[in-house]
């Protein structure tokens, strides 16, 4: 419970240390965004300038990379929510052989380190001599996506109460028109915030994304290379600044529509 | 006439456990029926079994004359009332109410008229443009019947709908069931575990017990004629004791004599009080009578003897009620 008491001085102190540690780094990044030096990270920056904006804007390369993310994290999102909400409704509502099995390796991809499914997938891919391609980036992401999107869903069914479908079905819905004016209401904010965070894991993943994409790059291993050619080194930050921002936004927006809904819908005893 | 619903040997197993065996049962159409058992005795599985949402393993349900296994909830004339009434929470208390018309098609217009008259049959007029989270509990039990007899239903099950009301509020809605059922003539099918619930609102009554239907009858014939021990017992702590004993049949045979019939009577037969307890109108006795144990209500009025001294006893033979041997 908040209590009205003022925070000591030192617990003070300790918060803002702690938040300068996490938060530091990234403000660095914004400052260097607009530093007149390209080749090294000099401290202080000599002089600041607007110009790698425009510099950003012009590399094609760049913009390649940002379309095939976009377009990965898209499908591997839509994938997932799919995938996601029917394996949570198949745990959350029926009772078969092996349920706690399942829902134990549904979620086993993401507690796996990514190495491991980077490694895996990849030789699986050349045991079954699938040539690499934006399809085989689709299939590594929507293996942690789609525990994201379980993850809400499993437990926004959980709250919801199984009498709610019973009802809509003794009042003469059949399964689509359950599904669509009951079920989906019921837990669409729960899959747009799942949705919004495997897309938001999905556009900086690198690990998964180095075992499955062939030569094509998407917009984080783009910036990996770029950062060890030493040139034009401001457009990396000015691209890291534009991620940062275009990232944030959906996140918050998550944190806030899964905030509430704290109650269980339907069941009031 | 046809009956409203009839069960004939229907049967419904989870693994091992027979939630309903065998059971044989015939609801009459605009009868006010109860459902009573302990919690576990299969009751509210009959109720899903005629509502659609369990099928049975064997046996035949048909519902006003049609065979209805096989046929989902939602072709189904019969609507239910939930145990903890289901609203939707993301509909105000119209569109909750008009769900069963719009599923059918009905035009916005006309489904909000409909669902207005039945929030004030069920005296909820103004209410609809609330949410169900800001109603209380009595008032969400009336939306849930509303949003029930929207469909027009020919049979409509009640999942121990005022179990979660309190004691003044549950009796209110007891009377307010019972007159609503009379001025619509619908067939209401009230599962309860509540033996005085049943007993004051429906026209029959089933005892079930693991499954089983052990008595079906009005509730004079249940309360006075309890054909087995198992109902004398659930149906409202009757004394149980051996037919010789009560002075009214051989040996061998068990009877039932109600807690309100033995009277305190100086030309009577020894007790000893085991217990006594002030109950307001009556004082239940705890009776040692002859090593049975038995239950005695007398009126307050009376003077009543302490606990360990002899009370003295009689019944009327004819208020003792004999049971079929073997039950």
């Amino acid at each position: 419970m908040p209590s009205d008491a003022r925070a000591p001085l030192g617990l003070k102190l300790a918060a803002f240390g702690g938040l300068a540690f996490l938060l530091a780094p990234i403000a660095l990044i914004f400052l260097y965004a607009f530093s007149t030096e390209e080749k090294s990270f000099q401290w202080p920056p000599p002089g600041f300038t607007l110009k790698w904006i425009g510099v950003t804007l012009e590399r094609t390369d760049l913009w390649e990379a940002l379309v095939l993310s976009l377009k990965v994290a898209a499908i591997s999102t839509a994938l997932a929510l799919v995938l996601g909400t029917l394996t949570a409704a198949a745990v959350a509502r029926s009772r078969f052989f092996g349920r706690e099995t399942i829902s134990l390796l549904v979620i086993l991809p993401i507690a796996l380190p990514g190495i491991i499914t980077g490694i895996s997938l990849r030789s699986a891919f050349s045991l079954l001599d699938i040539p690499f391609s934006t399809w085989t980036i689709v299939l590594g992401h929507a293996t942690f996506c789609i525990v994201i999107v379980y993850n809400n869903a499993v437990a926004r069914f959980r709250r919801t109460s199984g009498a709610l479908i019973d009802a809509a079905m003794d009042l003469g819905a059949d399964g689509l028109q359950t599904f669509r004016l009951v079920v989906l209401p019921n837990i669409a904010t729960a899959l747009l915030a799942g949705g919004m965070l495997a897309f938001a894991l999905s556009f900086d993943e690198v690990i998964v994304t180095t075992f499955t994409a062939g030569n094509q790059a998407t917009l984080p291993i783009w910036m990996l290379e770029e950062l060890v050619r030493p040139r034009q080194r401001p457009v990396t930050n000015v691209v890291a600044m534009a991620v940062v921002l275009v990232t944030v936004l959906p996140i918050l927006a998550a944190y806030y529509l899964t905030r509430d809904g704290e109650h269980t819908a339907g069941a009031d005893r | 006439m046809t009956d409203a619903v009839t069960f004939r040997g229907v049967s419904r197993h989870f693994g091992s456990v027979k939630a309903v065996d065998a059971v044989d049962l015939s609801i009459r159409d605009g009868e006010f029926f109860a459902m009573l058992g302990p919690s576990g005795s299969g009751k509210t599985t009959c109720l899903r079994l005629i509502a659609g949402f369990e099928q049975p393993d064997a046996g035949h349900i048909a519902i006003f004359g049609e065979a209805a296994e096989g046929v989902p909830p939602y072709r189904r004339n019969v609507n239910t009332v939930f145990q903890s009434y289901a609203l939707f929470p993301h509909m105000n208390v119209r569109d909750n109410v008009a769900f069963g018309l719009r599923v059918r098609g009905i035009g916005r217009a006309a489904r909000h008229r409909a669902a207005e008259e039945a929030l004030a049959q069920v005296e909820l007029a103004g209410f609809g443009g609330r949410r169900a989270g800001e109603l209380s509990g009595g008032q969400r039990q009336r939306v849930a019947l509303a949003r029930a007899l929207i469909n027009k239903p020919r049979v409509v099950l009640l999942d121990e709908p005022l179990g979660a009301l309190d004691l003044k509020l549950r009796e209110q809605m007891q009377e307010e069931l019972r007159s609503l059922q009379r001025t619509l003539g619908l067939t209401f099918v009230f599962v309860t575990h509540d033996q005085d619930e049943a007993l004051s609102m429906a026209d029959r009554i089933a005892v079930f017990a693991e499954g089983r239907i052990r008595q079906v009858g009005s509730a004079e014939d249940i309360y006075r004629r309890p054909s087995s021990r198992f109902v004398a017992d659930f149906v409202g702590s009757s004394n149980v004791l051996p037919a010789d004993l009560a002075g009214a049949g051989p040996a061998g045979r068990w009877a039932s004599l109600r807690p309100e019939d033995v009277l305190l009577d100086p030309a009577g037969r020894e007790a000893t009080v085991t217990a006594r307890a002030f109950h307001g109108r009556v004082t239940k006795l705890t009776l040692d009578f002859g090593g049975q144990a038995l239950i005695a209500l007398v009126p307050a009025r009376e003077a009543v003897p302490e606990p360990g001294a002899t009370a003295r006893i009689s019944w009327d033979p004819a208020r003792v009620h004999v049971m079929e041997p073997g039950a």
